[in-house]
């Protein structure tokens, strides 16, 4: 049982309206561009460089966001046992690992012409790296239970623990750069931001959160109608 | 609570007895932590680095191997003759299960790590006697920390097919906030730097013994209850 | 199943159970009075291990409830353990600890009093006490299933569930155990057995049931011969 009644042609609409959403998510982001680019003022300092800040940063929260959320689903999994939300942590873990992914590898490939560096330890940086490795091994985990009661359960408990990794990671972070100052690269989001710089990180912020949406709404109605159709194929 | 905690130490005690009857598993991982100490001498050019800068990481990246290696025991000997079955039949509280092997694991690192300091210091030259309480104390918050976060990922990996590659994975994570208050610790009291300065390390250190100990315990029934 | 109100040592209403997409058993009850011997059998994959798993407390089904000696089978309430004995294929013993140091350790499970002396006199009642300082990869299948059976009934169960319990024996070993668990039924204590065997079981048995496909086909006191019985059941099991 999938825990739900849903028919292989619901869980098909749920595939649709998220990609739907990610559709507009998208969209979005090519006006994040724009705006980005075009209707925000340059910062002083660091000049044309800085703008990657409002993809960077709203990607590294968007990361942070998939991973509280792998989290929370994990601790109401352990306490309601309903399928769907080891179904929804599992979509959430995958997109999660996907931004950061792709915020990891954009990172050092725009950041060594503008720094002349591949890498640094900054916070952000860092706690994506973190949360990149803890998807991974979430995933790993998954990938080597066959089966789903002891998959979900296992990947609860991981998912509970990674969750409050997080926050030691970055009191060690902290305690580390306090201790070892490097030579900030990039600027922290301050909350001296200029009004329009604020108001391109908020709607870039807002069009990450969409597309992380849809994306977790897609891949989750694929792990359904998966579920669902092999249940068929057991069942005839 | 009190027949809890006596059938936590029941349990360690079995491991313990188990371990010292068959020593196999300690003296490969004795090996292991001397072998590993040898590697970092040679893979480091002395007249650049000296002994001293390098120590607190070499120990520590020693120790958290060698952990890495000696957790998957505890767990691989319950699949033989499925004792496991045994330990969850019985009226034992999953969470005195936990620390029972939590407890035998702890022995065992620890045993490890106290065979490693003396060797770190006849193969490094570093006198560790100076500073050695400190040495103890810092060990023991930061290895109770790892250990019991990899006491329960080891009961799972040993039910994936490839345990000794799916522990690592999900632990070191969970490692790197000990290993780098240890390492700070460590390389400040090798230096002779006043507490104050570790203060700070050894709260983190002792925060994450508390919150994890506490979680793996209370999570190790989902883990190991079918 | 006859329901007897109260006085079960086991009950079990409503047992469903499924494996990731496959349901193995469909809404099961099933009861075990004082004194019952309850034999289970069944063609392969009916769900008679997962049925004897759940019965022991060492898997939760999907849905339904245990109870043993009234108390529910609950995560969190460990005390209906005590009432419960497994035995399987497996003896559930270390490699590493001798006999002796094996009983020991189960008796601490269980909270004996004086754990030495209750692992002494179960190994003694086994026959075993002279090997009681060897290891359990020592011994021959004979005698580490009599070391196996010696830990189960260690904390003298009310309810025995056994799996296959006669295959690694030899007659007198076999006839050693069917006294034992005679004796336990005469003390009150009641036992489940599953076995692909009839035959071995009959005598012992006041109940027959058949599982197939996780429902039971049969359930019946078990009267008269196993050769009056099996005809009545053409195909359905074997003796």
């Amino acid at each position: 049982m999938t825990g739900s009644s849903v028919s292989l042609e619901g869980a098909r609409r749920i595939v649709r309206r998220g990609l739907g959403l990610s559709a507009v998510g998208v969209a979005g982001l090519a006006g994040v561009y724009l705006l980005a680019l075009n209707f925000t003022p340059v910062e002083a300092r660091q000049g044309l460089a800085q703008k990657i800040f409002y993809v960077h940063v709203p990607a590294a929260w968007s990361a942070l966001l998939a991973f509280s959320l792998v989290g929370i689903a994990s601790m109401l999994y352990l306490w309601l046992q309903d399928p769907r939300l080891d179904r929804f942590a599992a979509a959430s873990a995958e997109v999660g690992v996907a931004f950061s992914g792709v915020m990891l590898t954009t990172g050092p490939i725009w950041a060594r012409p503008i720094w002349g560096t591949w890498w640094t330890w900054d916070a952000r940086l860092t706690l994506t790296l973190f949360l990149f490795f803890l998807f991974v091994g979430y995933l790993a985990l998954r990938a080597a239970v066959h089966d789903p009661v002891e998959r979900a359960r296992f990947s609860a408990v991981v998912g509970i623990l990674g969750m409050l990794l997080v926050p030691f990671i970055h009191l060690s972070v902290y305690l580390f750069r306090t201790l070892h100052p490097q030579p900030i690269v990039l600027k922290p989001s301050a909350p001296s931001l200029p009004p329009e710089m604020l108001r391109t990180l908020l709607i870039s912020t807002a069009v990450f959160t969409l597309i992380y949406l849809g994306f977790v709404t897609a891949r989750y109605g694929l792990a359904l109608a998966e579920e669902i159709r092999e249940e068929g194929r057991d069942a005839g | 609570m009190l027949s809890a905690l006596r059938l936590a130490l029941a349990i360690a005690a079995k491991d313990i007895r188990a371990e010292l009857r068959s020593k196999t598993a300690l003296l490969s991982a004795l090996v292991f932590a001397a072998l590993v100490l040898v590697v970092f001498n040679f893979a480091r050019d002395p007249t650049i680095l000296s002994p001293a800068d390098l120590a607190p990481s070499v120990l520590w990246v020693t120790f958290a191997l060698a952990a890495m290696l000696a957790l998957n025991r505890a767990f691989t000997i319950e699949r033989e003759n499925a004792a496991l079955d045994g330990l969850l039949l019985a009226p034992v509280p999953r969470e005195a299960l936990f620390l029972g092997k939590l407890v035998a694991n702890l022995a065992f690192v620890g045993t490890v790590e106290l065979v490693t300091l003396p060797l770190f210091t006849l193969f490094f030259g570093v006198s560790l006697w100076e500073v050695l309480p400190g040495i103890i104390a810092v060990t023991a918050l930061a290895t109770i920390g790892f250990v019991a976060v990899g006491t329960i990922f080891s009961a799972m990996a040993v039910r994936t097919r490839f345990a000794e590659l799916m522990l690592p994975v999900l632990l070191l994570p969970f490692m790197v906030p000990p290993l780098i208050g240890a390492v700070q610790v460590t390389s400040r009291l090798l230096a002779g730097r006043p507490l104050s300065e570790m203060l700070g390390w050894l709260r983190l250190l002792a925060l994450y013994d508390i919150v994890f100990v506490t979680l793996c315990t209370l999570a190790f029934a989902a883990v190991v209850d079918e | 199943m006859p329901s007897h109100d109260g006085s079960s040592l086991l009950e079990a209403r409503g047992l469903y159970h499924r494996f990731g997409r496959a349901r193995v058993l469909h809404g099961l009850d099933l009861t075990l009075a004082p004194g019952e011997a309850l034999a289970v059998t069944g063609p392969n994959g009916a769900g008679k291990t997962t049925l004897l798993r759940i019965l022991a407390g060492l898997m939760r089904p999907s849905a339904g409830e245990v109870r043993v000696m009234g108390r529910p089978l609950a995560r969190g309430d460990h005390q209906a353990r005590r009432d419960i004995g497994l035995l399987t294929h497996q003896s559930l013993l270390y490699d590493d600890l001798t006999l002796l140091e094996n009983l020991t350790f189960a008796a601490r499970l269980y909270q004996l009093d004086r754990p030495g002396e209750a692992a002494r006199a179960a190994l003694e009642r086994a026959g075993l006490w002279e090997r009681a300082d060897e290891l359990p990869r020592r011994l021959s299948r004979g005698l580490l299933q009599r070391a196996a059976i010696a830990r189960a009934l260690l904390h003298t169960p009310k309810v025995l569930l056994l799996d296959e319990p006669f295959t690694a024996l030899d007659a007198p070993a076999a006839a050693r155990l069917r006294s034992e668990l005679q004796s336990g039924l005469a003390q009150g204590s009641g036992l489940v057995l599953v076995t692909h065997h009839l035959a071995e079981a009959w005598a012992l048995a006041s109940r027959v049931a058949v599982l197939v496909g996780g429902r039971w086909v049969v359930d019946e006191p078990r009267t008269g011969s196993i050769e009056a019985f099996l005809p009545r059941y053409p195909g359905l099991i074997g003796a």
